[in-house]
């Protein structure tokens, strides 16, 4: 079928690649389509903070000039975009901060330049939680994003703009960071693949810091394929990035086929507690059948410090950024408060104004769990149940290949329900966050709804088994189509 | 110092390292530069970059502690120490805390009496530089000059074990020459890539509880350390006297009134919330790589003044002078080697002459204008008596100015010895014919004519003849006429 | 990861944790972290610490004695970069970020030392 077909959207990254190495689609084609989209669902959905209309077009047409040219990569035309936690040369980063509001950033992160090597056009940066720091994607300075299923409700956070982008079928791909659960978390609540590799895979040069030690950069996709295809160009050492792990990069899409039959599949007992939903419980429970009627083996596994997971995370990532935000005082970039008074002044009011609630309280929380008579029964107490946590999975991961269940305890939520309590918010994080602070790969595959809203499964290995992760995915989408349902709005 | 009172001083260095570039990142850590032009992104602390170690800091920090006999360990783990400073980019500076990557070292010094004392050096850790904060002609304005920011520095934390301001600057010559010898840090403390904070308190003497303790800073030469220690000794047992408490705090040392006062801007107790730093790893250090530089460490002071005095035959005092300087070492050792005059002479040709010479024109060692083996040839000339020690200087001083070997100058002006006693009598017996009426007086007594005579001889041989020979032949004239 | 061996923190050894904090606290908090709170967001920043504090409080209990912190996932260490001067100057570029710039400083309102 010649380019002009008007569904180009509906394709996923894979299909589309191999429509433009077929000559059967143009870059500029499907760059216009998606633009589009970009303008009228991507509006609607409060999905973008910045769009490159003009560059992203430029570059589709070169990509098409170069259609003879041996030397493609493999994202060669294709259009994606970049959680705007990503610093892009000439294009605003704004972390969904005031504080970065006009930042322009000198240099390219690493994973973005990896990325336009292969060849791949960024349309624009997606809305986020301020500072990566949401589950809800309703901290963002540029407002909330929605959740194409029911705008009424968030897309999670705080990849959410990433995740909504994708499930609106607006484009087929969209990088996020995954610090908590921010990947895998709206890609459950949205119906798509999310992925976060283990700590240390992908570079985090280029990345603004939120939880050095927790932080990782992944995609969301619609396709376990096309996440195979986004990570293993993303993959890889960076002598740029201290933590990043020199250890070879496997060739994830031909690993997609390894078949589930004799996978050891670990069910964790604390998972399918009360704070579950039970749709959510019902849809994964159904999933882990599919895995066991392919001849996937499924076993009970033990994490008992589950329940310290959420506070032990809520010690160590606010200590973190509440010293990696210190470099936003004004000075050399950024918002500046005007006229300060002296610079004291300057400090407290451009960081005072230019942050958020819900950063400023996290700052606080991190300044809180550092300080002096207080470090040792929590900071020192968290880096601790730390290494408890991560006890948990070493054991399971003896047992079992996977250990597999539910992405987030409930379905899309409101926007606006739980922003009274932190607390509640925080909790949205229970089933993701033990990968972070254990470093571990994790991806969520849309498994089924609860009503009309997607439920994912998470599936979680040890240490560099994403190829495992991306196969077992693969293997489940082959036999359901839950990644092929969209949202009404989005035809 | 008062009698009945003792001072306890430790001493806080922060020592630049020369490397080429930052500790952690790849921009230059050239001195003078343009401001803000060797910051990058790294040292801006901008959003998303990273920190990456660099190597040679590591290696020099190691090579500091093996030269101070400490312990290097084996795995150490930087921190973040958390503030808020216009010259602090990331609002907080890289070092370490917990684990340092040297510890527990010493070093000996010579006390005011002669003896041996030993000062213990507690760590010794890699931390980056801040930048600069410019008070002075931006208006209402600070200006901040980041060029400098993530410079390494070794920060090296003595024992309170020092209790004179003379064994702290002691101490820190010691420090300062260690440094300088393994090539680490240049050593400049104008340029203040050798910075000295001290912690001074004074108690009663025999008393072993520790009184309250300033810390002084703005120390930048040897000079204004020992002045500012003292001020401070006398200031804090004046005040204590007059029943006043010493109060802790940061003073600077004020060099034009030669007073120590409070600093304004750190009033407040820093909460520092120092953690390990997720951006970087633990560094560990394997016990080969730590015995490689073992066994590349270059002869240290101490050992080399010990040799230099044995191997050389010097006085201590002028082995001591020649261990100044790695380079002024090498040059004596060099020039000793190369010449056939005896050692010693070529030590006082070298504490004498040239360091004058160098000092006069502000020179380094390493830009003079003589060089050991040109040297070596004007002291093989006074050692074969072709001339006088004296004509040997004027001698120097044109080859200074670049007029050739001492061979060609000794030619071209015609000065070679006179060295021919018959020729030197003749000369004797002429001024003596000259001059009768002294020579009635020396023989009457006036034995302090003989200078006189001396003097008459050396004018007329035109400051040729050999002195030895001249006070020989006139000694035994005056003598015999007498 | 840390290796020292540090006190043990279970419950009963540290009384004085307390779980609320006081408003004094929270503006010396506030003060650390250099930012200014609005007048009419301090009670609710008070609230919402508190709680979150109380949150994480459960950590007490956990059974960490012996255990060593963890402050990375991977057992890995630094590597080490070669002593190469790799960055030129870029300043005019980068100092388009910056409010406040003049003959290459940064400015700021003038610190007395």
């Amino acid at each position: 079928m010649v380019g002009q077909s008007t569904n180009l959207h509906g394709l996923t990254l894979t299909a589309m690649a191999r429509g433009i190495a077929s000559g059967d689609i143009t870059s500029a084609d499907l760059t216009a389509q998606l633009l589009r989209r970009v303008s009228t669902l991507g509006s609607e959905l409060n999905a973008f903070i910045s769009v490159t209309e003009d560059t992203a077009m430029a570059a589709a047409a070169l990509a098409d000039k170069a259609r003879g040219s041996a030397r493609r990569g493999k994202l060669h035309g294709l259009p994606i975009v970049h959680k705007d936690l990503f610093c892009t040369r000439g294009v605003r980063t704004t972390c969904g901060s005031r504080m970065l509001e006009n930042f322009v950033s000198p240099y390219d992160a690493t994973v973005v330049e990896r990325l336009a090597r292969a060849g791949a056009i960024t349309l624009g940066k997606t809305n986020m939680d301020e500072f990566a720091m949401g589950s809800s994607n309703e901290t963002s300075y540029f407002g909330p994003v929605r959740n194409p299923w029911n705008p009424a409700l968030s897309p999670g956070g705080s990849s959410g703009g990433s995740a909504a982008a994708v499930a609106a079928r607006i484009v087929p791909a969209a990088t996020g960071t995954d610090t908590g659960g921010s990947i895998r978390q709206p890609a459950a609540l949205t119906g798509t693949v999310g992925i976060k590799p283990t700590y240390g895979r992908v570079s985090r040069y280029g990345m603004v810091a939120f939880a050095s030690s927790l932080d990782q950069a992944g995609v969301i996709t619609r396709t376990a394929e096309d996440a195979a295809l986004l990570l293993g160009i993303m993959a890889g050492f960076d002598s740029r990035d201290s933590t990043s792990v020199d250890h070879p990069v496997p060739d994830y899409v031909a690993g997609l086929a390894a078949p589930l039959s004799g996978l050891s599949i670990g069910i964790v007992r604390q998972h399918f507690d009360a704070g579950l939903d039970p749709e959510c419980a019902a849809r994964v429970r159904e999933a882990l059948s599919v895995l066991k009627s392919e001849g996937a083996v499924l076993t009970e596994v033990d994490l008992p410090h589950l329940d310290l997971s959420v506070p032990t995370y809520y010690v160590v990532a606010p200590a973190e950024c509440s010293s990696n935000l210190s470099r936003f005082d004004g000075v050399r970039f950024g918002y500046r408060a005007s006229d300060p008074r002296d610079l004291m002044d300057l400090y407290c009011r451009s960081r005072g104004e230019g942050f958020g609630a819900e950063v400023k309280r996290r700052i606080m929380t991190g300044t809180y769990v550092l300080s002096a008579g207080y470090f040792d029964a929590y900071y020192l107490q968290a880096q601790k149940v730390r290494q408890l946590i991560s006890e948990d999975f070493r054991k399971a991961f003896a047992k079992v290949d996977i250990i597999a269940g539910p992405t987030a305890p409930t379905p899309a939520f409101a926007l606006g329900a739980k922003t009274d309590d932190p607390i509640t918010m925080y909790l949205n994080d229970i089933y993701t966050i033990g990968a972070n602070l254990a470093g571990l790969p994790g991806i969520s595959v849309p498994c089924g709804f609860a009503g009309r809203l997607p439920v994912g499964l998470q599936l979680v290995g040890a240490h560099f088994a994403e190829e495992r992760l991306l196969a077992c995915a693969h293997q489940y989408q082959q036999l359901t189509d839950w990644h092929e349902r969209k949202p009404e709005s989005c035809a | 110092m008062k009698a009945g009172w003792e001072v306890v001083i430790g001493l806080e260095i922060h020592c630049q390292l020369a490397t080429r570039s930052k500790i952690f990142s790849g921009a230059s850590t050239a001195y003078g530069a343009t401001p803000n032009v060797q910051a990058c992104l790294v040292d801006l602390g901008y959003p998303g970059v990273l920190p990456v170690l660099n190597g040679e800091a590591v290696r020099m920090a190691c090579l500091f502690g093996l030269a101070v006999n400490a312990t290097i360990a084996t795995r150490s783990v930087f921190a973040r120490k958390n503030y808020f400073y216009p010259d602090l980019p990331k609002g907080y500076q890289i070092s370490q805390y917990e684990l340092p990557i040297v510890a527990n070292g010493e070093m000996m010094i010579r006390g005011e009496d002669g003896t041996e004392k030993r000062i213990g050096i507690t760590r010794a850790h890699l931390e980056e530089d801040a930048g600069k904060s410019i008070h002075e002609g931006l208006g209402q304005y600070t200006g901040v000059d980041l060029n400098r920011a993530g410079t390494p520095l070794l920060e090296i934390v003595s024992e309170p074990d020092m209790r004179s301001a003379a064994q702290a600057v002691t101490y820190l010559r010691k420090i300062h020459s260690i440094v300088r010898y393994l090539g680490i840090s240049d050593g400049n403390m104008q340029e203040g890539s050798f910075r000295c904070d001290a912690n001074v308190s004074v108690r009663p003497a025999g008393q072993k509880a520790l009184g309250t303790r300033t810390e002084l800073k703005n120390l930048n030469s040897f000079r204004f350390i020992d002045k500012a220690i003292n001020f401070e000794i006398a200031r804090q047992i004046g005040l204590i006297e007059d029943g006043g408490q010493v109060v802790q705090e940061t003073r600077l040392y004020d060099a034009e009134r030669d007073e120590t006062r409070p600093m304004r801007s750190k009033e407040e107790a820093n909460d520092y919330r120092y953690f390990p730093d997720p951006d970087l790893l633990p560094v560990e250090i394997a016990p080969a790589y730590v015995q490689k530089l073992r066994e590349s460490l270059p002869e240290l002071p101490d050992a080399k003044k010990t040799r230099l005095q044995s191997q050389y035959g010097l006085r201590p005092e002028d082995a001591e002078i020649l261990i100044g300087s790695r380079e002024l070492a090498d040059y004596f050792e060099s020039l000793a080697g190369t010449t056939a005059a005896p050692a010693p002479l070529a030590a006082n040709w070298v504490i004498g002459e040239l360091s004058a010479a160098l000092n006069r024109d502000n020179l380094d060692i390493g830009h003079g204008k003589i060089g050991a083996a040109e040297l070596a040839g004007l002291l093989n000339r006074i050692s074969d008596r072709s001339i006088s020690g004296k004509i040997a200087k004027e001698v120097f001083e044109a080859m200074w100015a670049g007029e050739g070997s001492a061979d060609q100058i000794i030619r071209k002006k015609g000065l070679i010895q006179i060295t021919d006693s018959a020729a030197i009598e003749a000369i004797v017996r002429a001024v003596m014919d000259a001059h009768p009426t002294q020579i009635a007086d020396y023989r009457s007594g006036k034995d302090k004519l003989f200078g006189f005579f001396v003097g008459q001889v050396m004018k007329q041989s035109g400051g040729r003849a050999n002195p030895e020979q001249v006070n020989e032949i006139l000694k035994k004239r005056l003598s015999d006429a007498r | 990861m840390l290796t020292h061996v540090t006190p043990d923190t279970s419950p009963g050894t540290n009384p004085e944790i307390l779980v609320s904090l006081t408003k004094d606290q929270v503006l010396h908090i506030a003060m650390l972290a250099r930012l200014r709170l609005a007048e009419q967001e301090f009670d609710d920043v008070v609230a919402k610490l508190s709680r979150i504090v109380e949150f994480v409080d459960q950590l007490q209990a956990a059974p960490t004695k012996n255990v060593l912190p963890m402050a990375h996932p991977l057992q890995q260490t630094q590597r080490l970069r070669a002593d190469v001067v790799t960055e030129s100057d870029e300043r005019d570029a980068i100092q388009a970020n910056a409010a406040m710039v003049r003959d290459g400083f940064y400015l700021v309102p003038k610190v007395i030392e």
